[in-house]
């Protein structure tokens, strides 16, 4: 996870902010992603409606229903949004 | 305390039970005080006295809630409850913050109007006051649900806790986020268990506080609508209702106490250093305010149950329960709004205000009362995960759970670290812009302004047109009987004396005529 890995990054000052570390960010995450997922491969996961069981099936549905969330609330946004001033004027 | 009920007292003709206990009351009772003494150390160095003591009159409240025997008592409390907390909005100083806390007292007012008319109800078609599950059959339970619900921020009228906890002070927010709803928690456990309907309230306020987290970019009221939304959690279990449910719902209660505070706490050590609450205007804090950040990690890790987090033993229970009921839609809906809480909260929060862009702030990290109340919290966030047991011990109901298998840690691995994957992946998507979003207290702010205004501009209108007219019929009518009886009126005219002698002898005429026949 990426804020994690910076806190203890934090020694050295803005390392977290150099763009040539944002790659390395990246592939760290990406391997601790691919960890867990290639972990079921050693642990039964037993589901108790039988499709949670499948492989990477937390990882996938994790990952859809937040786009899903971020996505609804974007298009959400548009209808939603006001200045943040919009309710300066009451009375 | 012992079980049972411990002092009594007479109220008018009812003898009403002002301490009753049970391992339920005791857990609330006792994160009420450990909030009430925390949240006093984090606050006694900066806030003023007056909102010490409010605060701690709060807490009182909230603490009497716990141990009200009967519907009476609970009442008083409550609405001691509404009023300090108010007084605690109000100590946020500014202008925003009078004017959030006269809408936040006006909420809660017609909330505990309406309790109290269902309470009244029950008591006069029951006779009984005591506090025992209300079945939802006639107006009464329904006016009481009503008015708990209010103040657990359940839809439509949810909008006054991201109204008025931001307006508060730094401290004051700590304070406000622990007590109003879970009471409100405690209180649909004790009277509406296993209520259906609440299962489907839960989820609709667990979505809300998700989707309007996600478009808000000031950071308090960003840990105001997970409040909402980890309320939702408790209220959904409550609704499932079995023993599992409940337990999880009031560990649940318990673990987001303390972890929601801390977080509050790291937000308003922000606001207290930097006098901004913006994520738009922060970023970068981490290398400044290290312990700080550490704290708001950990509370964000602890709020997206995280492994090894209070979060992760209580939360689970939740969902667990669901499934044990084959309930897959509320369990697929709990194990979204799960990786959706890591998104909005458990990521959001920390990266937009400690991460993100460097904003060029270099705060230091807070007074000591300030940092020590943050690092108790921490701790407690992570040895309540690591030995869950101290937890469960004192959970109204025995526990038959066990959080840590390896099947459940890896789950909740992929789906934490996959809707983190989410949240960067779509940044873009989630660029911080100086807006808010309406909700439903735009009805009462803009709706019905508007609506009086224009009524008020209808009247008005109205005034200004019967004027006219009835001065031009006015003047109509005048000139009307000028042309008879102003002064070249034909009846004001003066006439010879001939013709009125003429006339009086007709009128004698006419007398005599009819004298005579």
């Amino acid at each position: 996870m990426n804020n994690r890995d910076s806190a203890q990054n934090s020694a050295k000052k803005s390392w977290l902010y150099r763009p040539e570390n944002h790659k390395k960010l990246w592939w760290g995450f990406g391997l601790i992603l691919a960890a867990t997922v290639v972990v079921q491969l050693f642990v039964s996961v037993h589901g108790h409606f039988g499709f949670d069981g499948w492989f990477g099936f937390s990882a996938a549905f994790g990952f859809l229903s937040c786009a899903l969330m971020v996505v609804f609330a974007k298009l959400l946004g548009y209808l939603l949004k006001r200045p943040d001033n919009y309710y300066d004027d009451d009375v | 305390m012992d079980d049972g009920i411990q002092l009594t007292a007479q109220f008018l003709q009812y003898e009403i039970q002002l301490v009753e206990s049970s391992p339920l009351r005791r857990l609330f009772a006792t994160i009420f005080a450990i909030m009430a003494f925390v949240g006093g150390l984090f606050a006694f160095r900066q806030a003023k006295w007056w909102e010490l003591a409010a605060a701690q009159a709060y807490a009182a409240g909230a603490i009497g809630v716990s141990f009200a025997g009967d519907l009476i008592t609970m009442f008083l409390f409550w609405e001691l409850m509404a009023i300090f907390s108010t007084v605690v909005v109000w100590c946020g100083g500014t202008e925003g913050a009078r004017k959030a806390g006269i809408r936040y007292a006006i909420m809660h007012l017609v909330g505990g109007v309406l309790l109290k008319i269902g309470i009244e109800g029950v008591m006069v078609h029951t006779g009984s006051i005591e506090i025992q599950p209300i079945p939802l059959t006639n107006i009464d339970g329904w006016l009481i649900l009503i008015g708990v619900l209010i103040n657990a921020a359940a839809p439509p009228l949810s909008a006054w806790l991201a109204d008025a906890y931001p307006e508060s002070s730094p401290s004051g927010s700590v304070f406000l986020s622990a007590f109003t709803t879970k009471t409100a928690v405690l209180a649909l456990i004790l009277l509406f268990p296993g209520q259906q309907i609440l299962i489907w309230i839960g989820l609709y306020m667990i979505f809300y506080g998700i989707i309007y987290a996600l478009l808000e970019n000031d950071m308090r009221r960003i840990l105001a609508y997970s409040i909402v939304n980890q309320v939702g959690f408790m209220v959904c279990g409550i609704g499932i209702g079995t023993e599992m449910a409940i337990n999880g719902a009031s560990a649940h209660a318990f673990a987001h106490i303390i972890y929601k505070a801390l977080l509050l706490m790291s937000a308003g050590s922000v606001l207290y250093m930097t006098g901004r609450r913006k994520c738009s205007e922060l970023g970068g804090l981490y290398h400044s305010m290290p312990l700080t950040a550490l704290c708001g990690i950990i509370g964000a890790l602890a709020i997206s149950a995280f492994p090894f987090t209070s979060g992760f033993i209580s939360k689970s229970m939740i969902s667990q329960s669901a499934a044990d009921q084959h309930l897959m839609m509320v369990w697929l809906l709990l194990l979204a709004a799960s990786a959706g809480v890591f998104l909005h909260a458990g990521i959001k929060f920390p990266w937009f205000v400690f991460f993100q862009k460097d904003s060029g702030l270099r705060p230091k990290d807070p007074p000591w009362n300030m940092r020590a109340a943050m690092v108790l919290l921490a701790a407690a966030c992570i040895l309540l995960g690591v030995f869950p047991e101290w937890l469960y011990r004192l959970l109204p109901y025995p526990v038959d759970y066990v959080p840590y298998t390896a099947s459940h840690l890896v789950t909740q691995l992929q789906l934490l670290l996959f809707s983190g994957l989410a949240f960067f992946a779509l940044l873009p998507l989630m660029r911080r812009t100086l807006t808010i979003s309406l909700d439903f207290d735009w009805v009462y702010r803009r709706l019905i302004l508007s609506l009086m205004n224009r009524l008020i501009r209808l009247f008005s209108c109205l005034n200004t047109a019967l004027r006219n007219a009835s001065s031009r019929v006015f003047s109509i009518i005048w000139t009307y009987i000028g042309r008879h009886h102003g002064p070249e009126g034909m009846l004001a005219r003066t006439w010879p004396t001939g013709s009125v002698v003429t006339w009086v002898v007709v009128l004698l005429t006419v007398f005599l005529l009819f004298s005579i026949y």
